[in-house]
């Protein structure tokens, strides 16, 4: 049974790669999508077969929860407002990471080092790309509409990060979980998706959205290693690396670097034009 | 999975997207980038399996557990039905008559 899923997991990683292959064209971009969805649908599925699980009915609640109320949003939702949608959705997979590694770590499945890095890392991207994405829809969708900056902003930014970054280092140090420390880093980690986005004004985030997915996609493929599922390292990565290419060419084709979009918001000095 | 394996599955699953939407035109920036989001959706196989073994009588495991499939859910559902939206507008309007 376990082999039969593998295989069903490597189909699945296959068929990603060509839908997003025929994504890429405009001939062929709406069959990769469906294609992609049979994938979806598949993994799901078989995913119900995996020896040893319980908790079902609880699963499946949240399955039809969450899969309702996003099928129904981005259902009724205008033509126009599709860009936050993607951000709410890629930051909800975000999220989702963030509490895989949480959870991995809450019933002690992370056993060596090398481990408690990925998940830690996987952790601290999706909780940025989390908190992130949820500042990118409030600001397109017209809830937040000032862009405050802090003075000083690239270093807090870099302090923050910094501050991040040693918590992992002391969770992975610790060994065993020590729950204040998980918490007090998924805080630092979710403020610091917060204070990285809240500068940018409104005609960069579509950029700021494409790295962010970029960043879930990395997420989902470090949680991937942790639990040692071919399908999501393969889907993880191969969006981590698309999404980064694609950041940079929404970037180009808008005529601003992305170190301008990050380091210095329109909003700021404005320096040049 | 040892280490090394895993490095080399990473290098050659971040080759892969690189090159896999290198040639994409501009007006597909935005649809591509949606059906991206979707394929990261799988983070829901990911969370399934990790509610599946939480312990039942952990009610703090079981809460994460279930943030966790509800927002892959919803990342899948979500990415899926906005980028299905999108790229409906492409469709059948280069090969007339061909509807394939």
């Amino acid at each position: 049974m376990n082999t039969l899923i593998q295989l069903a997991y490597f189909g699945v990683a296959v068929v990603f790669i060509l839908g997003l292959k025929a994504m890429s064209s405009p001939v062929t971009a709406r069959k990769g999508i469906v294609w992609a969805g049979y994938a979806m649908i598949a993994a799901t599925l078989v995913t119900f077969y995996t020896p040893g699980m319980q908790n079902y009915g609880l699963m499946i609640t949240a399955i039809v929860l969450g899969g309702g109320v996003a099928w129904w949003s981005g259902r009724v939702v205008k033509m126009t407002d599709m860009p936050q949608m993607v951000a709410i959705y890629n930051g909800m997979g975000g999220g989702a990471a963030a509490a895989i590694a949480a959870l991995e770590f809450a019933r002690g499945g992370v056993h060596s080092p090398g481990v408690a890095t990925l998940a830690v890392l996987g952790a601290l991207i999706g909780s940025v790309a989390f908190s992130g994405s949820c500042i990118a829809f409030a600001k397109l969708q017209g809830i937040m509409t000032k862009t405050w900056r802090l003075p000083q902003q690239n270093l807090v930014n870099i302090g923050l990060a910094a501050l991040t970054v040693l918590l992992g280092l002391a969770i992975v140090i610790s060994g065993a979980p020590v729950p204040a420390l998980i918490i007090a880093f998924f805080i630092v980690a979710l403020a610091l998706g917060v204070i990285l986005t809240s500068p940018i004004g409104g005609a960069d985030m579509p950029v700021v959205i494409s790295l962010l997915n970029a960043f879930t996609g990395l997420a989902v493929g470090f949680e991937g290693f942790v639990l040692g599922n071919p399908a999501l390292i393969v889907a993880g990565i191969v969006v981590g690396a698309s999404g980064t290419l694609l950041t940079q060419l929404m970037a180009k084709a808008m005529n601003r670097p992305i170190r301008n979009v990050i380091f210095t918001p329109i909003t700021g000095e404005a320096a040049g034009g | 999975m040892d280490g090394i394996t895993a490095l080399y599955v990473f290098m050659l699953a971040a080759f892969t997207g690189y090159e896999v939407i290198s040639r994409v035109p501009v007006i597909l920036h935005t649809p591509l980038m949606s059906g991206s989001n979707f394929i990261h959706g799988v983070v829901l196989v990911g969370a399934m399996v990790v509610l599946g073994h939480a312990d039942p009588e952990e009610p703090v495991q079981l809460a994460i557990g279930f943030v966790a499939v509800f927002l892959g859910a919803a990342n899948a559902a979500g990415g899926y039905v906005v980028t299905e939206r999108m790229l409906a507008m492409f469709k059948s309007d280069r090969k007339p008559g061909g509807a394939k």
